[in-house]
């Protein structure tokens, strides 16, 4: 670029202008950004959210203690410690999540045979101590019945892929 | 040897042998499922097959012996295909319930179902359905995931010698189970459970607890009897969750008893976790340094011979040797062992140990069992005496109560006057001993415990000189030791001393006082309530016997949580391993000496592990000899005296129940329940 042009650009202000113009141009198209929370933005049906524990139709809880879940977690989140139950099927005693260590990978909602543990769509789980994320087993399926709807609809339209 | 050719490449094999085992030795594995080595063939899970040239059919290769030119293939695809038609098979019917199955990461089926499976099924077909049977409070049974390999009914009739076990109905009707409903009455039936390929027997006690992969697997040596079993222990934290045998066929071959497997329960429940001090009649928890401090204050004001010890039937060599060097320091001899009262010196090893060893019993040709129940003294030396038995041409007597032992035996007699009998050359089975060639003489605790046990020992070394029991390769005395730390401590002359006081004389020194103070490590079998006024410390494990007399409780640790040294009855040196932590503040035994042993000035020269055991070489040179049983010297023993004529009566009236950590075990009091005073209540388990 010549001496000259250059000159020339700095006083006529051109690339100032050039930079408003580009602004302008956003000022009349449309907005990405939301007002969270009363807007959301889309979820894909794989987001992996906060886990919760499923239960059948009938009330049952899917879970039996098999504990491929805990065998899995590369984190080490999940503590699970499994018992007969009075009418002999095997089911756990605790089932405890450190939403501290979790690092949401998803494997144990791929490894559970029976869908019981889900990483369902919820992110909205924030608190103000570090105990309250130490998820225990009635956290977690009360998770699982207030988002059973979600889950099973997203289980649902993930099925195909799985 | 043959000459075959395995895979396109040549061997020679022996003669005789089958089709797999050739292969096992060039190191080519065939999957199978129920083929044992050590029980009899039945070729009924067709797993195995092979493929032979000039043979019209597979073969099942560990039914097929080898023979001369065979040409096997393992490796062919035709191979393959009937491998995967026959995992098909044997998953028509098998539920897919690996996530609740106990099995689930240790089954066979599961493993050779990775290489031979199918990811999905092709069959539509409703799968058969088996009622689950009761086989007693420690088999848990799920029979609709049997694949009917019939290893459990095999081992039932052939190594435990309870033919209750059997196959009923052919083809997919057919089920396992015993005829009636009915517990599987054997002590050894808790390795079925190890044998089942599949999820169909499990681990009731155990059930649901535990994965196979969140456990920590430690080598280590069993003493709930004498035998010293090679045992894993599987522990998951701080908790022991089961037991499974080791591999030695110099000791265990791979069975263990029922107690040994189940009673590991017993080790979380009644355990003494801190120390206590008798304070106003009553048990108040202490530190360890008031609880020592007690005992150096009260020790500190008696003369030596005012002190007794006595080590119970767990206690381990280092703890032991620990403590005769304490006692030995404080100035006492009236030490001893032998809580049970057998007259076995510590001298003359031979005179205390199985010396045929128990590898020997395979080459017995004649057996003579004085007072020893075997089966439920030592139950898998018990199997192995069956096994002998079962190979055939040889004869075993019996001098004891009626006892059914599994095998057939010729009954002499119930006491010492059938011995005599036969010292006499007369009876029945005289000629069976004089004709055999090397003959067996098993002495059980019921014998020698005794007061006149010493006599009945020397009677029997009398029958074994006159029958050539001992020529110069084979040595067919055994005393049949029932306690794991008997040998042991003989060995280390845990024994009274010079002048020394016995448990009989400890006792009776208690009650009329001249005994003021009493050692107990890990004695529960002495009578508690006969100590009179003495100050009692008992060092061990579990609030038993000895703790609820006790002055002083010094909290110790059970044989799963120390690093130390047993002695089996063949004069076997084993060393234990620490699968976990002692609960609490519960320390290892020797160290709980050692520390004491400042607090009452007599301060013990070692410091670690290594310095008591170079003390233990000291004492007696056997102990270099780890993992190995040396044979003893053949010399005189027994003292000649009068025999009371009464019958040999057995002490043990539960076998489930002998010591503290079975006593604390939930899952033997089941058994006892079950086995002994017939109650079939059924286990939380069992449903």
């Amino acid at each position: 670029m010549g001496f000259i042009e250059k000159n020339t650009r700095a006083i006529l202000l051109i690339e100032l202008a050039a930079g408003m113009a580009l602004t302008l141009k956003y000022f009349f198209r449309r907005k990405v950004t939301v007002n969270y929370p009363y807007e959301k933005g889309p979820l894909s049906p794989r987001f992996r959210g906060e886990h919760a524990l499923r239960r059948y139709p009938n009330g049952e809880e899917r879970c039996i203690a098999c504990k491929l879940c805990e065998a899995i977690c590369p984190a080490q989140a999940i503590v699970i410690e499994a018992q007969p139950r009075d009418d002999g099927s095997r089911r756990t005693t605790r089932y405890d999540i450190d939403m501290t260590k979790c690092i949401y990978c998803g494997y144990c909602e791929e490894a559970c045979p029976v869908d019981a543990i889900v990483e369902g769509p919820n992110f909205e789980f924030a608190t103000e101590t570090r105990e309250e994320l130490m998820y225990d087993k009635d956290k977690l399926l009360a998770n699982g019945d207030q988002w059973e709807t979600e889950i099973a609809e997203r289980l649902r339209l993930n099925s195909p892929f799985r | 040897m043959v000459n075959i050719t395995i895979d396109k490449e040549k061997h020679d094999v022996e003669a005789g042998i089958t089709v797999m085992q050739a292969c096992e030795h060039v190191g080519i594995e065939i999957p199978r499922f129920c083929y044992h080595e050590r029980l009899s063939i039945a070729g009924n899970c067709r797993m195995c097959l092979v493929d032979i040239e000039r043979s019209p059919k597979p073969v099942a290769s560990c039914a097929m012996p080898v023979a001369e030119g065979m040409v096997i293939n393992t490796n062919t695809p035709d191979v393959h295909k009937m491998r995967k038609g026959v995992m098909e098979f044997l998953l028509i019917n098998h539920p897919l319930d690996c996530p609740i199955c106990d099995q689930g990461g240790e089954c066979d089926l599961q493993d050779q179902a990775m290489g031979f499976g199918w990811d999905r099924s092709r069959y539509h077909e409703n799968k058969r359905a088996v009622k689950d049977k009761d086989f007693g409070p420690l088999i848990k049974t799920t029979m609709t995931r049997c694949i009917h390999c019939t290893r459990c009914v095999r081992f039932a009739t052939e190594i435990a010698g309870v033919p209750e076990l059997g196959a009923t109905g052919r083809g997919e009707n057919t089920e396992i189970g015993t005829y009636i409903e009915k517990a599987i009455s054997s002590e050894l039936s808790g390795n079925m459970i190890d044998l089942c390929p599949v999820g169909a027997l499990t681990n009731a006690p155990y059930a649901f607890h535990a994965r196979s992969w969140e456990l920590k697997k430690t080598e280590s040596i069993d003493v709930m009897d004498a035998l010293g079993s090679n045992i894993r222990v599987d522990a998951r934290g701080p908790e022991v969750m089961r037991i499974l045998p080791r591999l030695n066929d110099e000791v265990n071959e791979e069975w263990i008893s029922d107690k040994t497997r189940f009673a590991c329960d017993g080790l979380r429940r009644q355990r003494l976790d801190r120390p206590y001090v008798r304070k106003n009649g009553k048990l108040k928890e202490a530190s360890w340094d008031s609880a020592f401090t007690t005992i150096a204050h009260f020790a500190q004001e008696l003369k030596g011979d005012q002190i007794g010890a006595i080590a119970g039937d767990l206690a381990d060599c280092e703890s032991m040797t620990a403590l005769k060097d304490l006692m030995t320091a404080m100035g006492t001899n009236n030490i001893d062992c032998r809580q049970d009262g057998a007259k076995l010196d510590s001298g003359i090893r031979a005179s205390y140990l199985f010396n045929s060893t128990t590898p020997g019993i395979d080459r017995a040709s004649a057996m003579l069992l004085i007072g020893a129940n075997t089966r439920f003294d030592v139950p898998v030396l018990n199997a192995r005496i069956r096994k002998r038995w079962t190979r055939g041409s040889c004869e075993i007597g019996y001098i004891g109560q009626q006892a059914d032992l599994t095998y057939p035996v010729t009954h002499l007699g119930d006491g010492p006057a059938a011995l005599k009998t036969l010292l006499n050359g007369r009876g029945p089975f005289a000629k069976v001993m004089r004709t055999a060639e090397r003959p067996m003489i098993i002495i059980g605790s019921d014998a020698i415990t005794r007061p006149d046990g010493a006599a009945v020992l020397a009677l029997a070394r009398q029958v074994a000189v006159k029958y050539e029991v001992v020529t110069s390769d084979w040595n067919g005395f055994n005393v049949l030791q029932r306690a794991a730390s008997r040998v042991g401590g003989l060995d280390l002359g845990f024994v009274p001393g010079r002048g020394g006081l016995d448990v009989a004389g400890i006792l009776s020194g208690a009650v009329d006082g001249s005994i003021k103070m009493v050692y107990l490590l890990g004695a529960d079998e002495v009578d508690t309530t006969k100590f009179g006024n003495a100050f009692i410390i008992y060092q061990g494990h579990h609030g038993d016997a000895g703790a609820q007399r006790a002055d002083v409780i010094l909290p110790g640790a059970a044989y799963t949580e120390k690093n130390a040294t047993y002695v089996n009855i063949d004069g076997r040196v084993q060393l234990t391993r620490l699968a976990v932590y002692p609960p609490g503040d519960a320390r290892e035994d020797w160290t709980i000496i050692r520390a004491l042993s400042e607090f009452t000035k007599h301060t013990l020269p070692y410091d670690n592990l290594r310095q008591l055991r170079a003390r233990m070489v000291q004492l007696n040179s056997n102990f270099l000899n780890v993992d190995q049983a040396v044979p003893a010297l053949w010399q005189d023993f027994g003292t000649e005296g009068h025999i009371k004529d009464t019958p040999f009566e057995s002490k043990i009236n539960n076998y489930y129940m002998t010591d503290p950590i079975s006593r604390a075990s939930e899952t033997m009091a089941h058994c006892t329940e079950v086995f002994l005073r017939g109650e079939d209540r059924k286990t939380p388990a069992n449903g």
